[in-house]
């Protein structure tokens, strides 16, 4: 019989049970007693202590409303806590880059690079990686607005086509004005524009101009184009001034393909050679094999002789010049010993100076090998010339409407002045622009714009190089795309998606050879975010030898001051400068953060009278401080753009001076170059935010590097000391070993060129607070990965070696076994681990951290303190609309805990689940920290040091593998690889 | 007991023993003068300033210091040595010098014991107040929980834990033991009732029977059995929170015995600055006579020159050790930014001390109390010196920095000096300065008066 359980005494007990059992049972009639009965004093103290507990509940701990609202339906292709990657495109007018946007629970969070671009394969840059954080920017634009009150579309869809009738009917000029667009489908858009407003000009306008560029191409090979370059082919590569691996065109092409030309770590024997010749110490100078310092206005000079002397060998004809400032017969040897596997560039907006870099090009045979004619960059397509035209008319009144996209010429024009009245003197000023600026507040029309990541797409970034951006998310505001705009204007109701589609099966489909339908290839392309068909190529150039024969080259005075202008690898043009991630960036060179200056060289401060943080007013137009800067042209200042924005949002406003005020247009082109500027001492002194303030090695062997020649002697040259520390590492304590995985992460140091994109990147995926400007000047920044950078050598012309550092994840950690209360420990698999909740804030571990890696929240940075009203929070990044940016598999950190790099610890998990799930092993490389991730010069490798074919196993068994401090031992999971530079013998 | 005629009298004075009684007390008698009362509203104020520099520091957070990511510890663990290291006199004085029966300790070892306990008191202050979440600062008691944590006993904070709360609990059992037969003494004497009352708890029913003394006697000898070897443990263990670290400047296998000798060294100091005051403030200079403070001085000229021997020991192994950070770490100590301090640690704790060989610079009163200032200040600076210029130039030169206090740092200095002298200021007026019933056991063989009719 099967076994019983009784539910109650009642069920279990017989009906004539013994009486015994029977008076346990308290029966109805005492029930009913109890009931009845008055209550005791038992009761009273039950019900006392209940009332006054649940009273102090319900009044003391107010329970916060969150609102967390279920799908009703839920979406196929969301998984709650998994994260979506959705294929797309980063285009700004300026920097390019296709991308993977991760998307965590409706909401992009973070920009990854896309492998499955051949342009830039997987790499991204510092801005793109902030990009993410303009969707959630409180200075976006909201809604619609007419003459600076807030409106609906309708109206400003009536009103805009209205005005645009009655200027069409008296034949008036309509100017749309851009930046450089390289999506077919708005070019589409504008035609579509133009057959309804025949009257309509598109001009297009770089705040950053290349335009000399295209000039010179067209006069040297009669093509109008910015070429491709291929630094990778390039044995030797030669730049006057170009920051190619900063923010000259594709820097983070370029980046992928220079450091794939210097890579040693798989047995390769060869590695090409940079020389820089520049007057300011930008990214690319500081990674260079030889910088020489020359002057801006003085490359003409330089390029001249460079061609004469390469004329003068190849038998062309050589033109006449004064004699060269620095000495160009070795450079030009090396080159010729080079030829066709060289490249020269030059970052002079002058079309006299890049047409002779065109003709040193071609004399070596460069045209073919590393520079592609046949299949240009789309990029900087902004004409000088048409915009100082386009100032005139404004002002003389011969425009009478103007549409804006996403431009900004009141702030970034030398003659935003001019701008500012020409727009009051049109009959209709439309700005389209999603972020707020100084010009878009000027129009009467103001349409909010998409940010890039709300909107549809194309782009063509080289000829057969397409790429399509999709929405991450619905439109957080009330905005509308730029082309909807448009093609709402011009009467064409179709959305833009539509358009682009059309677009496509049209255009592309029909010549891509594709097997399938459009459906499928939409499709494809859409999922892979890029479709690659290269065109053929004609790869035979004409050079047209009269172009250099007319150039005059004329001798300066070297005595004056002179200025330069240029782009910075955080702020850029100055369009991003409301970020703060960007803006707590610190520069490569001068580990500046929060700030635009005055780069000055020492020998000229000291002629001047000036200290570091003197101010200083150039030409009676800005006041800016001075900064003295190692390796600076002596009679030459730098001053990066994109600072002193006036209407940009709470971050970007009062932050620095605007520089593009010193450019000027020289009849065909913008010039960042001025001579003869006047410095006057200012009053008053300045603080910079740096995040390293002691620029010296102090002869301790922290970058170990060595010279090619050396390194092809003895792999292990320059790193000596490491086989005899680790023969001395004699413990008494038993070396732990790690079954199962056992995390490492390498850094290649001849690799890393120090762009900062892992910084942005890590902040992105890791909550990493934002301090602000007076807390970094209090040397209190955040950011997990930081990239030092110390200066050697010749204090004139120092020679710079950076290293990324992130926590070393020691195996013997210095932190673990200071911590009172254990809140930092080493896991399983190797990894140093910090418990937020357990730690209480003694910052024992972080005196005790060699490598100084370890980060203390000094203040409610976050908002995530139970005290009320204490927030420091100067960049705004607690608001809601910025929270959204927060990766929701990360704490967010209180104040007074301590954090520091997990290795990505939330990304290892998610892959080891992944394996799980499939039942398989990991794979090596499917875990990418979001530093490694980001590297446009994968520099950075992360695996498993228990696996032996593992790259990372390799890279830790190369005789240039070596870790920090290593003496100490120890034991870190972190190692780096010797630099090595090809130096000449 | 035969005295040698040549031995100063530890009392001066032909006193019996009512009249020791009537002069210890006086003070407490009647209402406190001017002097008092201005001293203890300088002391209050000084004490609320801490008040609101503490509210600050845990309502906006250390960040309202003036530490940063390189330097994690600043004025507050400096402040927390100095004030342990004060605390020191008091128990090798009562402790160490009651073993090795010093008659002389008898004056003076109730004020020290005093100072102890405050100076403990603020010393405790600063690790709690320092933590980044003070109100989890619970975490570090190994307290059973169902959360499954325990704390890290390879960690010297937590060794300071259980150090610093050790020593406090036996000072003030070692402290009110000592003071029972005097609190006896009191409410006998006492007029007022609620006077009477109050101290009649406090003495715990002191009826000064045989019995009473013979347990108060082998009751004092067991906690100063317990007490003497704290005097050595705990400074070490302070020491240890610097000493078991990776830093240059701080991982030094000598710091113990160093650490030790420079608590006794700075607690004296203290005993002497207060105790010159106090003495002509209370008219107790026949208690505590200039042989007195000549026989502390003696201390100082000994502990301070092994504290010299310290700082040029670390000097000689920097330089024999062949460890470039670590040459660098004193190098940078002697001539870096924080020069200044190095300087200011070595004139006053090595050079002033030294003038102690005279006898009559250490028979001058209104020397030895400036000498005392010196070394306070000295000794200060020396915590500031291992703490901040070890920190602020270690390994890794791109994460060098600089530090200085904020005005919320230096509130909570002044906020426990104010702690300190406001509860000094309170106990001199509630209880004995100066041990009765100790003076009187050695008043017959080494008071004046016995010795003149010998």
């Amino acid at each position: 019989m099967e076994k019983k359980y009784y539910k109650s005494i009642e069920e279990y007990i017989p009906k004539n049970g013994s009486s015994e059992i029977k008076k346990l049972i308290r029966d109805k009639k005492e029930d009913e007693s109890v009931l009845t009965s008055p209550s005791n004093r038992r009761d009273f103290l039950k019900l006392f202590g209940f009332a006054i507990a649940s009273a102090a509940v319900a009044t003391s701990c107010e329970q916060p409303v969150r609102k967390a609202i279920p799908y009703l339906v839920k979406p196929d292709s969301i998984t709650p806590g998994k994260a979506n990657y959705y294929a797309s495109t980063y285009f700004d007018g300026n920097d390019y880059c296709s991308i993977l946007v991760k998307v965590r629970d409706g909401r992009p969070i973070k920009i990854e690079g896309n492998t499955l671009s051949s342009v830039t394969k997987g790499g991204t840059s510092a801005r793109v990686q902030a990009s993410v954080l303009n969707l959630y920017d409180t200075a976006r634009y909201r809604t619609p607005m007419v003459s600076g009150k807030e409106s609906g579309w309708e109206t400003v869809d009536s009103e805009v086509i209205s005005k645009l009738q009655t200027i069409k009917e008296k034949d008036g000029a309509i100017v749309l004005l851009t930046p450089t667009v390289i999506s077919p489908s708005t070019l589409a858009v504008i035609e579509e524009f133009k057959k309804t407003y025949p009257t309509t000009k598109h001009i297009q306008y770089d705040a950053i101009s290349m335009n000399a560029i295209p000039l010179a191409n067209k006069k040297t090979f009669g093509k109008e184009v910015v070429p491709s370059y291929h630094f990778d082919k390039a044995k030797l590569v030669v730049s006057f001034g170009a920051d190619f691996l900063g923010s000259w065109l594709m820097p983070v092409e370029f980046t992928k393909q220079y450091a794939a030309g210097r890579k040693l770590d798989e047995g390769q024997k060869e590695m090409s050679q940079h020389i820089q010749l520049e007057a300011g110490m930008s990214l690319t100078g500081s990674n260079a094999d030889k910088r020489i310092l020359l002057k801006n206005s003085q490359q003409k000079i330089t390029l001249a002789n460079l061609y004469n002397k390469l004329a003068k060998a190849e038998g062309a004809q050589q033109i006449n010049t004064p004699a060269s400032p620095v000495d160009v017969g070795g450079l030009a040897q090396r080159l010729l010993k080079a030829k066709g596997k060289s490249l020269v560039v030059c970052g002079a907006n002058d079309q006299e100076s890049q047409t002779l870099v065109n003709g040193i090009n071609y004399l070596l045979g460069n045209y073919g090998t590393t520079i592609d004619l046949y299949t240009p960059l789309n990029l900087k397509k902004g004409n000088d010339a048409e915009m100082a035209i386009l100032i005139n008319q404004l002002n003389n009144g011969e425009v009478s409407g103007l549409i804006l996209c996403g431009v900004n010429p009141v702030y970034d024009y030398y003659d935003g002045k001019n701008f500012l009245s020409g727009i009051k003197n049109t009959e209709l000023s439309v700005s389209i622009a999603d972020l707020k600026n100084e010009t878009a507040e000027e129009c009467t029309f103001l349409c909010p714009g998409h940010h890039y990541l709300e909107a549809w797409n194309d782009s063509e970034i080289k000829p057969g190089y397409y790429s399509l951006s999709q929405p991450a998310i619905r439109s957080i505001f009330n905005t509308r795309a730029v082309q909807e705009n448009l093609l709402n204007w011009a009467g064409n109701k179709t959305d833009y998606l539509s358009f682009i589609k059309a677009q496509w099966e049209k255009n592309i489909y029909p010549a891509s050879g594709f097997a399938g339908s459009f459906y499928e290839f939409w499709n494809k392309s859409l999922h892979d975010g890029v479709f690659e068909k290269p065109k053929t190529v004609n790869s035979t150039v004409t050079f047209n030898g009269n172009s250099i024969a007319s150039i005059q080259v004329a001798d300066l005075d070297a005595n004056q001051v002179e200025v330069e202008l240029y782009e910075n690898v955080a702020i850029g043009d100055g369009r991003n400068a409301n970020n703060p991630w960007l803006q707590e960036l610190p520069d490569p060179v001068s580990k500046v953060t929060w700030d635009n200056y005055i780069s000055m060289s020492a020998s000229l401060a000291g002629e001047k009278g000036l200290m570091e943080g003197s101010l200083v007013k150039i030409d009676n137009t800005l006041t800016l401080p001075v900064l003295i800067q190692p390796g600076q042209e002596h009679k030459t200042i730098s001053i990066a753009l994109g600072y002193g924005r006036a209407k940009a949002g709470k971050v970007a406003e009062g932050v620095g001076a605007n520089g593009y005020l010193l450019s000027h247009f020289n009849g065909e082109t913008l010039e960042f170059n001025k001579t003869g500027v006047q410095l006057d001492m200012a009053e008053g002194e300045y603080e910079f935010a740096m995040t390293q303030t002691h620029h010296s090695m102090e002869g301790r062997a922290i970058i170990r590097e060595t010279s090619l020649a050396e390194y092809l002697e003895n792999p292990a040259s320059g790193n000596e000391m490491h086989k005899k520390i680790e023969e001395h590492h004699i413990s008494l304590y038993k070396e732990r070993e790690f079954k199962g995985h056992h995390w490492g992460m390498a850094v290649d140091l001849n690799s890393c060129i120090g762009c900062n994109a892992c910084v942005v990147a890590c902040s992105a995926e890791n909550n990493v607070p934002i301090v602000g400007k007076e807390q970094v000047k209090l040397a209190r920044e955040m950011h997990w990965i930081r990239i030092d950078r110390y200066y050697s050598g010749d204090t004139e012309n120092p020679e710079v070696v950076r290293q990324p550092v992130m926590c070393q994840h020691c195996d013997n950690a210095p932190c673990e076994n200071v911590c009172p209360v254990g809140a930092t420990t080493n896991s399983k698999e190797g990894v140093n681990q910090m418990a937020y909740n357990r730690c209480i804030g003694t910052r024992y571990c972080n005196n005790n951290c060699p490598y100084k890696v370890r980060r203390f929240n000094f203040m409610d940075y976050t908002k995530a303190d139970a005290i009320p009203a204490n927030t420091y929070d100067p960049a705004g990044m607690t608001v809601d609309l910025k929270r959204m940016v927060l990766n929701p598999d990360v704490v967010v950190r209180a104040k007074g805990v301590i954090e520091k790099c997990s290795l990505c610890i939330q990304r290892i998990q998610e892959k080891k689940l992944d394996a799980k799930l499939e039942n398989r092993m990991l794979k090596d490389g499917e875990i990418k920290p979001a530093c490694a991730q980001a590297c446009p010069a994968d520099a950075i490798v992360f695996g498993d040091l228990n696996d032996e074919n593992s790259k990372i196993s390799k890279f830790f068994k190369d005789e240039r593998n070596y870790h920090l401090l290593e003496e100490l031992h120890t034991l870190p999971s972190v190692g780096y690889l010797t630099k090595v530079r090809n130096k000449e013998a | 007991m035969y005295v040698s005629p040549l031995r100063e009298p530890l009392i001066k004075g032909k006193k019996d023993y009512a009249t020791v009684t009537r002069e210890i007390t006086k003070p407490m008698a009647g209402k406190p003068g001017k002097y008092w009362y201005l001293g203890i509203t300088l002391a209050i104020i000084a004490a609320l300033s801490g008040g609101i520099a503490t509210f600050l520091t845990i309502w906006y957070g250390i960040g309202t210091w003036g530490l940063n990511k390189t330097i994690g510890w600043g004025w507050g663990i400096t402040n927390f040595v100095w004030w342990v290291g004060i605390g020191h006199a008091g128990t090798f004085i009562s402790a160490i010098l009651l073993l090795f029966r010093q008659k002389w300790r008898t004056s003076i070892n109730r004020s020290a014991e005093a100072m102890t306990l405050m100076a403990i008191a603020c010393a405790g202050f600063f690790p709690l107040i320092h933590m980044g979440r003070l109100l989890l600062g619970f975490f570090i008691f190994p307290y059973p929980n169902t959360r499954d944590v325990w704390v890290n006993f390879n960690s010297p904070l937590l060794w300071d834990v259980f150090a610093i709360t050790t020593y406090f609990l036996v000072s003030l059992l070692f402290w009110y033991v000592g003071l029972i037969p005097d609190i006896g003494t009191i409410r006998d004497r006492a007029t007022k009732k609620v006077k009477k009352f109050i101290y009649g708890l406090l003495s715990f029913g002191w009826t000064g029977s045989a019995r009473h003394w013979s347990r108060h006697e082998s009751l004092s000898l067991i906690l100063a059995g317990l007490a003497a070897p704290l005097v050595l443990s705990v400074h070490s263990i302070v020491s240890m929170d610097f000493a078991t670290s990776v830093i240059p400047g701080w991982h030094t296998t000598i710091f113990p015995p160093y650490f030790v000798a420079g608590a006794i060294f700075s607690g004296f100091a203290m005993v002497l600055t207060l105790l010159i005051v106090a003495r002509k403030a209370m008219n107790l200079e026949d208690y505590i006579t200039v042989g007195h403070i000549e026989s502390m001085n003696k201390i100082i000229i000994a502990t301070g020159s092994i504290v010299g021997v310290a700082y040029l020991t670390e000097l000689f192994v920097a330089w024999y050790s062949g460890v470039e950070y670590e040459q660098y770490a004193f190098l940078n100590r002697a001539t870096g930014p924080y020069w200044w301090a190095y300087w200011i640690m070595m004139t006053c704790n090595v050079i002033t001390p030294q003038l102690f060989w005279f006898r009559k610079l250490r028979r001058n009163l209104v020397f030895t109390f400036i000498v005392s200032i010196f070394i306070n200040i000295g000794m200060w600076f020396e915590r500031f010196v291992i703490v901040v210029t070890s920190l602020h130039r270690d390994y890794l030169p791109s994460s060098w920095s600089m530090y200085s206090p904020s005005i919320v740092e230096i509130g909570l200095f002044v906020g426990t000096l104010g702690v300190f002298f406001t509860l000094f200021l309170i106990f001199i007026r509630v209880f004995p300065v100066i041990a009765i019933s100790e003076i009187k056991s050695v008043l017959k063989s080494s008071g004046e008066k016995e010795k003149t009719t010998k």
